[in-house]
């Protein structure tokens, strides 16, 4: 009970911004709302904010290897497209009866962290770090798209699911959670929200936790200086690369979420643009901090939609030049600057207050 | 007869493979060895070089000074990008990379919006010839003698030019250069500006052999950063050998099992490379001669 206690007290602490009543409680009120919403809106809304809701994984994933870690790592996407065809290749082949497509959705995300595991071994333990890392794991990535863009022919499949190249897999039957009666099937509407919404709450306080643990602040202290860390007895490498498959697993969560909304997924989906995306949330947001990051990447995620339906060719450019200006002028990120800021105001209020 | 026909498909394909990976990837390692910047929008100047050769060749004006302006004209954006971006983030590398990589976004979406999806090619010139049954491109040989030919060229520029020991300087020790009274800024935009030139030569050179689309960049990027991550950061101990070892690796794995095999077996190549000499293979030559 002790312990558990313990657990929660590190909701709080020097890794994470956001402490006190005043955070918990506008917590509160989010999610409130966020519960509530479905009731007010209509289907497709809500679809469309579950879409925003499976890129914040992808997100804190990024967030939690470069801004906490400190190695750029620009595979995120390559995790993302294994989780993807691992559940569209499962489901397809063995249905969705007995809750299976639960059973794809461990099995993918499995499959992209055993991916990282071997290829973080070959990476950490061969002492790649800083800018190399980012050019390994980009090759990574590129080269996976190259291949997966070549299986269009019919000799690529896998039992009898077809890899369909360019174009993508698509067809494989949404998540199923197996219930007396009927089973439910979460389409991308009110069902599949509240699954995402839960599992997104879910990781963020986790990552909170994991973040203020020891673990946690050995990981910040490997990004501040890694021969002090490693002098201090810690074996950075392995600190490393257990980051970097975590942030394997929540790239492959978001893979296997994205497939399992839009039922489709596509090379395209591992290429250079996509794997900028998520630098750019995560970077505008505020990398060194979850809180930010996820503000961060549904803002600029809701922005780039409007974008999309008012310009569409030019939403890519602005997202570029945003990237390029937040490098430049507010390396932190703008949320965490403004929350920062705002942290600030409260402080001086309530000590005027007092 | 026959043994030497294959011996020179052999050498045809290698030497092919060698200029594509030397041509690519010596912007890169100019601006990476000498700065130690990762220049994400390398492909970009690439994509810059190819666009205005095929503009100029449009316009009337022949091939060599059509690719003379593909470089000049990169060489000029590369000016610009530094003064405007890189100069401020020399001191954050991992910031350099996700600007660049924001510029190559820009560069290749706002390509896209202004010059449409594809833009009509450059013929390839000189025809071709025969050897045995098959029938090879002179040009290709003709990109493996300027692959030799930038070697050489960046070799005289950094040992026997008054730029190349100021910038050698400058690489070694910024603070004791300055304060001998060279103006390092102007030595560090030079740089950035000759590997954006050399970005637009390779693109200038490959332009009459490839289809013109604003992502073409993305073609050359992953050899470019392959052939630079296992030479390290010296251009002639490493880039060359480095091209010389993967061309052997890409056009091996490429006859014997096509274009996707040669790539995944050069990936296969700089992970294995990397975890053994990390510096390198100029890192590890220059450990040998101190």
């Amino acid at each position: 009970m002790t312990g558990l206690l313990a657990m929660f007290r590190r909701l709080e602490g020097p890794q994470t911004v956001g402490r006190g009543p005043a955070f918990w409680g506008l917590f509160a009120v989010v999610l409130a709302v966020a519960l509530a919403y479905p009731l007010f809106s209509d289907g497709y809304t809500v679809g469309n904010t579950v879409y925003f809701f499976v890129w914040v994984f992808i997100a804190l994933s990024l967030c939690l290897i470069w801004g906490y870690g400190g190695s750029l790592s620009f595979g995120q996407t390559a995790f993302f497209g294994i989780a993807g065809y691992g559940y569209g290749i499962l489901t397809i082949n063995f249905g969705s009866a007995y809750g299976f497509t639960l059973i794809a959705l461990v099995a993918a995300v499995a499959i992209a962290a055993l991916f990282a595991v071997l290829l973080g071994y070959f990476m950490f333990f061969g002492r790649i770090a800083g800018v190399f890392l980012g050019i390994v794991t980009l090759a990574v990535t590129l080269m996976l798209e190259r291949f997966m863009a070549q299986t269009a022919g019919p000799e690529w499949h896998i039992g009898v699911a077809r890899l369909n190249g360019f174009n993508g897999m698509s067809a494989m039957p949404p998540l199923t959670i197996p219930w007396p009666g009927e089973p439910i099937v979460l389409f991308a509407d009110v069902g599949l929200y509240y699954l995402v919404l839960g599992l997104l709450v879910f990781v963020y306080l986790a990552l909170r936790i994991l973040m203020n643990s020891s673990f946690g602040n050995v990981i910040v202290a490997i990004r501040e200086n890694p021969e002090r860390a490693e002098m201090l007895g810690y074996d950075v490498r392995k600190y490393q690369l257990i980051t970097f498959v975590i942030g394997a697993v929540l790239a492959g969560l978001s893979g296997v979420l994205y497939t399992v909304w839009g039922q489709y997924i596509t090379p395209s989906s591992m290429g250079m643009t996509a794997a900028a995306l998520p630098l750019i949330w995560v970077a505008v947001g505020g990398r060194s901090d979850l809180t930010s990051t996820v503000v961060g990447t549904l803002v600029v995620l809701a922005a780039f939609q409007a974008l999309t339906i008012y310009g569409s060719q030019y939403a890519l450019v602005f997202m570029g030049v945003l990237l390029v200006l937040t490098v430049l002028i507010a390396p932190n990120g703008l949320v965490l600057g403004v929350m920062n800021w705002l942290g600030r105001l409260a402080t001086r209020f309530t000590q005027r207050a007092g | 007869m026959d043994i030497a026909t294959h011996v020179f498909s052999a050498l045809y394909q290698f030497g092919d493979a060698f200029a594509f990976l030397v041509l690519s990837a010596c912007g890169l390692a100019v601006i990476f060895g000498m700065m130690g910047v990762i220049n994400l929008a390398h492909g970009e100047f690439i994509m810059c070089g190819a666009y205005v050769t095929a503009a100029t060749v449009h316009a009337g004006l022949p091939l060599p000074l059509g690719i003379l302006a593909g470089t000049l004209v990169s060489a000029l954006v590369g000016v610009v990008v530094e003064l405007a971006v890189i100069r401020h983030l020399y001191d954050r590398p991992l910031d350099t990379i996700v600007a660049t990589w924001g510029l190559s976004l820009i560069a290749t979406q706002g390509t896209l919006i202004m010059v449409g999806s594809t833009m009509a090619g450059v013929g390839t010139p000189f025809g071709s010839f025969q050897v045995g049954d098959y029938s090879y491109s002179i040009y290709r040989i003709v990109l493996f003698c300027a692959a030799l030919g930038v070697l050489a060229g960046l070799y005289a520029l950094f040992n026997w030019t008054r730029f190349g020991v100021l910038a050698r300087a400058t690489i070694q020790v910024p603070h004791m250069a300055a304060a001998l009274g060279v103006d390092t800024r102007l030595i560090y935009s030079l740089t950035f500006a000759c590997g954006a030139g050399l970005a637009g030569l390779a693109g200038g050179l490959y332009a009459p052999t490839m289809t013109l689309v604003p992502t073409m960049g993305a073609t050359f990027i992953m050899e470019a950063f392959v052939t630079v991550v296992i030479g390290g950061a010296d251009v002639f101990l490493g880039t060359a050998p480095a091209g010389g070892v993967l061309a052997v690796v890409k056009s091996v794995m490429t006859s014997w099992q096509g274009q996707l095999f040669g790539q995944i077996g050069l990936l296969v190549a700089v992970i294995i490379v990397v975890r053994v000499l990390p510096k390198g293979i100029s890192g590890f030559v220059l450990r040998e001669r101190t």
